[in-house]
């Protein structure tokens, strides 16, 4: 099935750069429809008050961070199928295992370059 | 000697010292229960076993000798002054990348403008180029996490550092006193000093809040004439 370039995409990060950056790849890859949030928790009303496709979400933020929105994700019934990709700098062997663990569709670690971001995203949503 | 030839005092003493020691025992404490307890050992004792008197007086005078050498090396000053001034300068070092990173995004977005209006061969080039620059700008995030360390980590030497302060050093009010001292005394070396010192000159960059605009230094120069 061929992925829609139109879907509804959330990247939360709370680093603005790092959103502007990933919004900017993801645009280079013709995926337009982005919106952002700065941490789990603005990201997770987001989420519940709009039809998104996939959420791209850093890990180390606060109040809420990547972990538990993805955690919240998960035990939400509506949200529960949703792609969830991690991007972050957390990289140890305990984190992935978590990450997993909790449904996590993929996981980056940051620094990472448009091809990797391209190939998880295939990973997840199919080839484009 | 036996419990029950320790002094009433000294013994109910010991025992309040115990139920708070929790966060240790200030020297000041053990000086004074040390004094107790040669008292106390006076009153025991016919005649005090002076090997025994001669190390507390020993021990006492060490603990005395260390405090006097810990205040010596004003530890008070890195609490008060060295570890705020490093943070707040790692503030400035993660805004000023942040400022920086954004305006060569804000480049970057214009050139890949410019590359779909050129289209082509030429317009390949030049969205393979912007995309290593999106990529390279992510060095920001990073950055800015291991500089989060950083103040973590300098955080917690500054509490480890207040807590010998509070059992070793000058009391908060007395801090104060010395630290506006301190400030009082580099403000009158730069007013009587003619011209600074090299070392003076060598500040390196200011925290923006404590920096000369462009447009101040220009007035300043054209004020000197």
């Amino acid at each position: 099935m061929a992925v829609d370039k139109n879907m509804k995409i959330l990247v939360v990060d709370d680093y603005k750069t790092m959103i502007r950056i990933i919004r900017n790849l993801l645009k280079q890859l013709g995926f337009n429809n982005v919106e952002e949030a700065t941490d789990g928790g603005s990201a997770l009303t987001k989420l519940r008050d709009g039809s998104f496709d996939l959420c791209i979400s850093d890990w180390n933020m606060e109040p809420m961070t990547g972990f538990q929105l993805l955690k919240e994700v998960r035990a939400d019934v509506k949200l529960a199928a949703l792609p969830f990709i991690m991007v972050t700098a957390e990289s140890k062997t305990e984190n992935v295992i978590a990450a997993k663990q909790a449904g996590v569709s993929n996981y980056i670690v940051k620094p990472f370059n448009a091809a990797t971001l391209k190939a998880k995203l295939v990973g997840v949503l199919g080839d484009f | 000697m036996t419990k029950p030839a320790l002094d009433i005092r000294l013994n109910a003493r010991l025992e309040e010292i115990g139920r708070g020691s929790r966060n240790g025992i200030d020297v000041e404490t053990v000086r004074s229960v040390l004094d107790e307890m040669l008292k106390t050992m006076g009153g025991a004792f016919g005649a005090p076993d002076p090997g025994i008197v001669e190390e507390l007086n020993a021990l006492s005078a060490f603990i005395e000798d260390a405090k006097t050498q810990i205040a010596a090396i004003r530890p008070e000053e890195i609490p008060d002054e060295h570890i705020p001034v490093a943070t707040d300068e790692l503030d400035a070092v993660v805004r000023a990348t942040e400022t920086a990173t954004n305006a060569i995004m804000e480049a970057a977005e214009l050139i890949e403008g410019v590359a779909e209006a050129v289209g082509g061969e030429h317009a390949e080039t030049l969205s393979l180029a912007v995309t290593n620059i999106y990529e390279a700008c992510s060095f920001q995030d990073i950055t800015g996490q291991r500089i989060g360390k950083v103040v973590g980590a300098l955080q917690e030497i500054e509490a480890k550092v207040e807590t010998i302060v509070e059992k070793f050093g000058p009391d908060r009010a007395t801090r104060d006193r010395l630290k506006e001292a301190r400030l009082a005394e580099k403000n009158e070396a730069s007013i009587a000093a003619a011209l600074p010192s090299d070392d003076d000159l060598l500040q390196g960059p200011q925290l923006p809040e404590n920096a000369n605009s462009q447009d101040e230094i220009d007035a300043l120069l054209a004020d000197m004439g």
